[in-house]
């Protein structure tokens, strides 16, 4: 097979866009849906200062390294969630990553260490709480995310959710009816009261394949391992679904997620935006002060319950 | 050939030559949750896998 746009090999073939590209002509390719993306949802601006989540996986690493090469202001949070091996596996991957691809570019990684701050690793706090690991772990990553991004003065926080991932929450928000979640799937979540900056997730036109695919060719060197906690998650049933019916029908995952947002768009000059909910329902955490709907906010409550589990 | 195989961790040995196209059938395996890698290198469906050559398929779907 050869590339679309130039003589060479092709390294991929995009059946929903009926194409092939080269190494090269892939990552113009990627770099420009990102760019894309960007303008399109007006994400941020070359002057914003965005900080961006990192797990050594595929997608936060690439994100990283696609918003340096296209030359924004962006550094990166790790939160050290504690698992034996995965964690140390997949902090050595980000810490290389930054030495090597970052810090030359003067992009900052933050590390967060959980079992310094709480004592423990996620899966014996989320034990002593008695909830489910990834959901002690959601609200962590949240947290810390949000916390990192007010202190430091962060316009933007950016994570790495692709194609797949967000017509995969889609899908099961829709199976479920769960409408307030709806709400909440667009790329570019504005920035709310004061303490939430403003969510965005410039990936959202790539699918996973296409951001692995661009990670190989530009030596990207990710943690190809999966958190042992998201084995049988719901998530890969759904993605495991779409691509089914996406072998069936090239272009079913981004008909699917960006009609909805088309949709999304043409309604939302009449429902009240998401800052205007927030703006009426969030008010400072009584313990930390972070924005929350709760008299204290939900990781603060986490952390009181986790402390009177140790006494 | 030999194939390495993720999520679990293992390695299979098929008989070469043989089309990336045909390992996926082969392997039962969607073309759209893997890439097929050779070396550094990424190879499309089209591609041909020679007896002696070793390949990676790798998942790109994760569960977060
Ligand atoms: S799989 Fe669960 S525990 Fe692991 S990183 Fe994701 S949310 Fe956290
Ligand atoms: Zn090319
Ligand atoms: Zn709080």
């Amino acid at each position: 097979m050869r590339c679309r746009k130039c003589p060479k090999r092709a390294v991929l073939g995009l059946t929903r866009h009926n194409t092939a590209f080269c190494g090269d002509c892939l990552t113009d390719f990627v770099r420009t849906q990102v760019q894309r993306a960007i303008k399109a949802q007006r994400m941020f601006s070359p002057e914003d200062r965005i900080l961006v989540a990192v797990s050594g996986g595929k997608d936060s690493l690439t994100l990283w390294e696609i918003l340096l090469k296209l030359g924004y202001r962006v550094d990166a949070l790790y939160v050290d969630l504690g698992i034996p091996g995965y964690s140390s596996r997949s902090k050595e991957k980000v810490e290389q990553f930054a030495k090597v691809v970052a810090e030359p570019c003067g992009s900052q990684l933050t590390i967060h260490t959980v079992e310094e701050d709480a004592g423990a690793g996620i899966k014996e706090l989320a034990n002593m709480i008695k909830r489910p690991t990834c959901s002690a772990c959601g609200t962590i990553k949240r947290y810390q995310f949000n916390r990192v991004a007010w202190q430091n003065h962060y316009q933007v926080m950016a994570t790495g959710h692709n194609l797949d991932d967000e017509a995969a929450r889609l899908l099961g928000n829709v199976l479920q009816w769960q409408e307030e979640y709806l709400q909440k799937q667009s790329p570019n979540l504005p920035a709310s009261v004061e303490g939430f900056a403003k969510k965005v997730k410039p990936l959202y036109r790539m699918t996973e394949r296409e951001i692995a695919a661009y990670a190989v060719v530009n030596r990207i060197d990710y943690l190809v391992e999966e958190c042992p906690m998201a084995k049988g998650a719901k998530m890969l049933v759904y993605k495991d679904a779409l691509n089914r019916l996406e072998a069936e029908s090239p272009g079913t995952k981004q008909r699917f997620y960006w009609g909805f947002l088309d949709r999304q768009e043409k309604s939302s000059s009449v429902a009240p935006s998401m800052s205007e909910i927030d703006q009426t329902t969030l008010q400072p955490c009584t313990v930390c002060s972070q924005p929350t709907t709760a008299g204290t906010c939900s990781f603060c409550r986490m952390m009181a319950r986790a402390k009177t589990a140790v006494k | 050939m030999k194939v390495h195989l993720s999520h679990p961790t293992r390695d299979v040995v098929l008989q070469g030559p043989k089309r990336v196209a045909d390992i996926f059938k082969e392997l039962d395996l969607i073309p759209e949750a893997f890439l097929i890698i050779r070396g550094q290198d990424l190879m499309t469906e089209d591609e041909t896998v020679a007896d002696g050559d070793s390949i990676e398929i790798r998942p790109v779907i994760s569960g977060g």
